[in-house]
């Protein structure tokens, strides 16, 4: 304890230093191997050795910008359907669930009680050809006669949508609830209309719940393989399963690496990007 | 092969990829690994094990209907008091091989005593060549006799030290005559081409069954690829593939959209399909008219794996009797010779039943994918480019 004393300013770095290894042995660590991966050249029979091929990257980027571009639409629209689904939900939730909010939030999460794939398997029952999905789409002519929803981009965007769908609705509503209603109540007494009060003080003090939501869905939705796998074709594939190809099946380590960072790289753009024009400022502090 | 890395690149390397793909796995593995080799090495003498662990590909072998058991498996335990931890996880043999070559590549063992590759991918003769594969013991399985002369003496493993073949298998057609008004598919060119099966088809992932056949199509010799024989198969899926023609590559997994309806043909392996037929009449299984493939399974001893276990049973299947009610379920071409009087024994039709016992017709339409095609990188790339992309 007196030693403690003595060195009060390490306090804060004795109580961050388990994160800081976590980082350091689960993230920084892997990350160094796989950049230095990423520069190999040879194949799985021979072995691979470090000979700074920046190639991998050109043929990667060149190879499978398709794809990539393909990660980050369906990724993007996933996160925009997911935040327009999942906002009133949140706001229902937050100002009007009253003593049944924990149980509301339970049901948002209580599909994670089942593990990923079968829920992803789920979605090849609801959308079979053969399903009365597609039947009562057909009927009503939003399908033609021989349409389908399995196995196109709408399957996969759909799946991806609602696998992630938590990850937008909790950050969401913990930025909802902490708004307290006298603003609303202010803004309204100030002769804002309810739309005005929602526009200029809600939806405002909310956004670092929208900035949280669509991060915590878009990253992991852009790198994700198993809804295109699963309800997807070749057609629908993404950068996520190019890379699990390449990394387990071709067993290609350098080209499967290259990917990750480029996909990296784009995806820390984007974020940036996007955290620029929402002003960060405001957002985190 | 020439093991070129170092160990201690082998480890760095396994490090690094092992701890981005899958920490738990790895942890666990890095865990419990080192005491199970020792145990499965020391246990390489000649006592048997509590439990064989045995991966295997789905519908691939015996099932009782009503106990959801497997008869063999079952009789194996009667007679050797060792039960049969059969795992039903092999669906492709690239992502298969995947799976299991980081811990092997550790040395660390993969909890498996026996699994089962294909004889037209490279990656049985991976295995060996790597030295992940361990020697079969032979003086436990003195059944070896009944191998099949044809099939004695492979590429990969020329007087079969490490492995010996599971059932070999003909790819062909399938499908589903309810959506077809009762008319099979039998052509690669109505699959590829017939806007009435549009995103209605499956092809397998499996490069050498799926080549196989569309290069018979194009009038190609599967035996003996070149480039320009690839290029033409190439591409032609390529080009069902952008139209929206192939719905998807498959492994076992077509069985289901194929029975539900999503499909309603697909390129897919004989035994699978008959076994289908069971609950749903509706579905046919045709070599095609241009001609289908054989191919063969084989069973290996991954390292770690209980070796005298696994020679044990290998011997007890390489019994024509059981290798005869094995066939009998799955449908598939028996490797054991003398099965055919034994599943007279058990069913005359059985015996005469051309997919277990395939005659010269049918063998004069199916042909084995050239080996040296199968392992070529280059191939390989666009393979995967292609299924994957």
């Amino acid at each position: 304890v007196s030693w403690l004393h003595r060195h009060r300013g390490a306090v804060p770095y004795l109580l961050l230093a388990p994160g800081l290894a976590w980082l350091a042995v689960f993230f920084v660590v892997p990350l160094g191997f796989l950049a230095y991966q990423s520069l190999e050249s040879g194949s799985f029979e021979v072995g691979y050795r470090f000979t700074w091929e920046w190639s991998n990257y050109r043929d990667a980027i060149s190879g499978y910008n398709e794809q990539l571009m393909r990660s980050l639409v369906y990724a993007g629209l996933a996160t925009l359907i997911a935040l327009v689904v999942s906002y009133p939900l949140a706001y229902w939730i937050a100002f009007r669930g009253g003593r049944w909010k924990n149980l509301l939030l339970l049901a948002i999460i209580a599909p994670f009680f089942v593990t990923y794939l079968i829920r992803t398997l789920a979605w090849q029952t609801i959308l079979a050809d053969n399903g009365w999905v597609v039947g009562v789409l057909r009927f009503l002519h939003v399908l033609d006669a021989d349409g389908r929803l399995l196995a196109t981009s709408t399957a996969v965007v759909a799946g991806i949508t609602y696998n992630f769908l938590p990850f937008m609705a909790l950050p969401l509503y913990v930025a909802l609830e902490a708004i307290d209603p006298r603003l609303i109540e202010a803004a309204e007494d100030l002769y804002a209309s309810r739309v005005q009060a929602f526009l200029r003080v809600t939806l405002r003090l909310s956004l670092p719940g929208v900035f949280a939501g669509t991060l915590l869905t878009f990253i992991p939705a852009a790198g994700d393989f198993i809804n295109a796998q699963l309800l997807g074709t070749p057609r629908q594939h993404m950068i996520g399963n190019v890379i699990q190809s390449k990394f387990l099946e071709l067993i290609d380590y350098p080209a499967a690496a290259a990917l990750s960072f480029v996909l990296m790289a784009a995806i820390l753009l984007g974020v940036f990007a996007y955290a620029r024009a929402l002003g960060t400022e405001r957002l985190t502090g | 092969m020439t093991e070129t890395f170092t160990r201690i690149e082998l480890l760095r390397r396994g490090a690094a990829a092992g701890i981005v793909i899958s920490v738990p796995s790895t942890l666990l593995a890095a865990c419990g690994g080192d005491d199970e080799a020792a145990a499965t090495t020391e246990a390489a003498k000649k006592q048997l094990a509590k439990t064989l662990r045995f991966s295997n590909w789905t519908l691939y072998i015996d099932v009782d209907e009503k106990t959801k058991k497997h008869p063999t498996l079952e009789q194996f335990k009667q007679k050797t008091g060792t039960k049969v931890a059969y795992y039903e996880d092999i669906n492709s043999n690239a992502s298969y091989f995947g799976k299991i070559q980081r811990p092997l590549s550790q040395g660390q063992s993969i909890d498996r005593d026996i699994i089962v590759l294909t004889d037209n991918t490279r990656f049985p003769g991976l295995l060996i060549d790597k030295g992940w594969a361990e020697k079969l013991d032979k003086s436990a399985i003195p059944n070896i006799v009944n191998l099949e002369d044809a099939l004695k003496h492979p590429s990969f493993d020329s007087n079969r030290e490490y492995s010996l073949p599971w059932q070999s298998y003909l790819t062909g057609i399938a499908t589903n005559l309810k959506l077809t008004g009762g008319k099979p598919v039998t052509t690669i060119d109505q699959l590829l081409e017939d806007p009435k099966l549009k995103g209605k088809v499956t092809l397998l992932t499996e490069m050498a069954d799926t080549m196989a056949l569309v290069m018979q199509a194009n009038g190609d010799d599967p035996t003996k690829v070149d480039d320009a024989t690839w290029k033409r198969a190439h591409d032609r899926i390529k080009t069902a593939v952008d139209s929206g023609q192939v719905r998807q590559f498959t492994g076992n997994d077509y069985t289901g959209p194929l029975a539900k309806g999503d499909l309603v043909a697909c390129i897919s392996w004989s035994g699978d399909v008959v076994q289908l037929t069971a609950d749903n009449p509706n579905l046919v299984w045709n070599v095609p008219d241009t001609g289908g493939d054989i191919a063969t399974d084989n069973m290996l001893i991954p390292k770690g794996g209980d070796v005298y276990t696994a020679s044990t049973y290998m011997n007890f299947v390489y019994d024509p009797k059981i290798a005869a009610q094995i066939a009998a379920y799955v449908n598939y071409v028996t490797p054991v010779k003398g099965t055919k009087e034994e599943a007279a024994k058990l069913d005359p039709k059985l015996a005469t039943n051309p997919l277990i016992f395939p005659d010269e017709e049918t063998l004069s339409k199916v042909k084995i994918f050239d080996s040296k095609a199968a392992g070529n990188q280059d191939y390989l790339e666009q393979w995967q480019a292609l299924i994957g992309a």
